[in-house]
């Protein structure tokens, strides 16, 4: 397990600094490794603008993107241990679709022009959708069902969808520039700070479901398997989910929607490495945050100097792979 | 470990399953369950496993009502084989076997070598140790059972619950399992539940039979008590002749036509 977790822990280390080299500005290997090392010691090899673009623009941005997609890969391998179906994700589940509507009506009422502002509102439409999609499935008792989860997720998704289609045709064009921007992921406007927030819920979040792994291996064989072997089951739940929902909601209130990335990554993880939870959270954390730096290394340079945004680019990856899947399955 | 049940009532929603049903097994009892589909079997033993509770009466364990077992306490003392076990996940048998290991972990521990080793003896047990690292998802429904047994026997109970647990076994595991269990109920006094529609097994193998009709113990005793002629013919509705194996000198059951 420790094995597997450094070699993906290295593999991340390298997309990090691939990344840092790759640029429309270019800044040689050599150079890049110089800085690192100046980092550390506190040196100065390179000129002011290139640290500036090394140190400012692309580090905070590599580990914005690691800490995203690492929260969304560890909030699809747990949604879908909870709800027992492949195919949950944050974005399914209409999690994605809460905080972008809340984003929308956030930059609508104004509120860009706080600190946090709209990542706010973006996290409470998150946790909101949360407790609507549970409370719309939960029914008599505090069962959750699984199927019902995953369908009224898709309901109160397409309602959002509706809602948010909405507020695009009445908004001014400036406006909306920052809302597509947002539905679509992007990754450029984090702050140093916002990072921090990220990473510290990514921190939090994962220690907690760290220590739930090994219940959640038992939970994935069933409810009543679960309680006879001795989890309770309720509880071990209710844990899980308030963690996974702070992880996801925080990320896609940062980051705007980046699909694909919850299911793509948990199930390749899945397929190399097992079921064992207490594999998979680690693995399928540092393998998300190495593909989405490695997505967002992409956008950045494709259309160079013009950027994408990257959830372009995940949901070009994503869509054919997941086809693949089915059609693998289908076989 | 002894069990005991008081007048309990159970329904999922208004049909009643379970009414006013009372009955003992004592410790190292092989006590078997029969009775016809939608009797209340599976739902007597979710209820001595401490899945469900009784809405009314209660169930003891040891004297101790099951609402008041810690869920580790009781998942050390009571283990079931399910029917079935579906994962949409892929797990190696060895992991699931493993899983009947997590009541004697404390928390956040890993499996260390005594629980391998427990495991693994299991898995030897109920010749499940060949396939330990192929995908519990696609090994046989026998295969499947019997990694089920396992996991149970991980568990390392002193009551163990069966439900059906021979149906998809053939002639040659079946008659390893049940030696296996005669072994285990003699050399650790494990109490041993069975639910069967093999009349006959019961016959074979119980010390005590319950006889489920329509929520409530029609008959309970020793084999010779209950498997009759007349308690088959007014539960099943079958016309059955009911001798004596001249082997074990227990009651055999053959189907009139």
């Amino acid at each position: 397990m420790l094995q597997i977790s450094a070699l993906l822990l290295a593999l991340f280390l390298v997309l990090g600094v691939v990344s840092l080299v790759t640029g429309s500005v270019s800044i040689g290997w050599k150079k890049v490794l110089l800085s690192l090392a100046d980092g550390l010691t506190g040196g100065h090899s390179l000129s002011a603008q290139e640290e500036l673009i090394i140190f400012s623009v692309r580090l905070p941005r590599i580990i914005f993107a690691g800490v995203v997609g690492a929260s969304l890969a560890l909030g699809g391998v747990v949604f879908q241990a909870l709800l027992r179906n492949p195919l949950a994700d944050p974005y399914v589940l209409g999690i994605s679709g809460g905080s972008a509507l809340g984003a929308i009506i956030g930059i609508l009422i104004g509120a860009g022009a706080f600190y946090l502002g709209v990542p706010l509102l973006a996290f409470l439409g998150a946790l909101a959708t949360v407790f609507l999609v549970f409370a719309v499935s939960g029914g008599k008792g505090s069962i959750l069902r699984d199927n019902s989860l995953l369908l009224s997720g898709v309901v109160i998704n397409a309602f959002f969808s509706a809602a948010i289609l909405f507020f695009l045709s009445i908004v001014n064009s400036l406006e909306l520039h920052s809302i597509t921007f947002w539905l679509m992921g992007d990754l450029a406007r984090a702050s140093l700070r916002e990072t921090g927030t990220a990473t510290v819920c990514l921190v939090f979040g994962f220690i907690v479901l760290y220590s739930q792994a090994g219940k959640l291996n038992l939970l994935v064989q069933g409810d009543e398997t679960a309680r006879q072997l001795g989890v309770n089951v309720e509880k071990t739940r209710q844990r899980i989910l308030i963690a996974t929902s702070l992880i996801t909601a925080v990320a896609v209130a940062l980051a705007g929607i980046i699909g694909f990335v919850g299911i793509m990554v948990p199930h390749m993880m899945r397929l190399l490495f097992g079921s064992d939870h207490r594999l998979l959270l680690p693995a399928a954390s540092l393998f998300g945050a190495s593909f989405l730096v490695a997505a967002d290394t992409v956008a950045r340079v494709v259309l160079a100097p013009a950027e994408l945004p990257v959830g372009v680019i995940t949901a070009l990856c994503g869509a054919p792979y997941f086809i693949f899947l089915l059609k693998k399955k289908g076989n | 470990m002894f069990l005991c049940g008081r007048d309990i009532n159970f329904s999922y929603s208004k049909e009643p399953i379970l009414t006013d049903f009372s009955f003992s097994i004592e410790e190292a009892m092989i006590a078997a369950i029969i009775g016809p589909n939608g009797s209340g079997k599976t739902t007597l033993l979710k209820i001595i496993n401490g899945i469900l509770f009784p809405a009314n009466g209660s169930l003891l364990i040891n004297g101790v009502d099951s609402r008041r077992w810690p869920r580790k306490e009781l998942a050390k003392t009571v283990a079931i084989v399910p029917q079935e076990n579906f994962s949409i996940f892929p797990f190696y048998a060895e992991e699931i076997v493993l899983m009947g290991r997590f009541p004697h972990l404390k928390n956040h521990q890993f499996e260390g070598k005594k629980d391998y080793r427990i495991a693994h003896e299991a898995m030897e047990k109920t010749a499940t140790l060949a396939f330990a690292s192929r995908r519990y998802d696609q090994l046989s429904a026998g295969e499947r059972q019997r990694v089920l047994i396992a996991r149970a026997l991980a568990q390392e109970p002193k009551i163990l619950l069966l439900d059906e647990s021979t149906v998809f076994l053939d002639l040659q595991h079946q008659m390893r399992f049940l030696s296996l269990l005669r072994q285990l109920n003699k050399e650790q006094n494990l109490t041993i539940i069975f639910v069967t529609h093999d009349i006959n097994l019961a016959a074979a193998h119980a010390d005590r039979i319950i006889l489920l009709y329509c929520g409530k113990n029609y008959a309970i005793g020793s084999p010779a008590e209950v498997i009759t002629a007349e308690n088959i013919k007014k539960v099943y509705d079958v016309n059955v002749l009911v001798d004596e194996n001249p082997q074990t000198r227990l009651p055999r059951m053959t189907l009139l036509t």
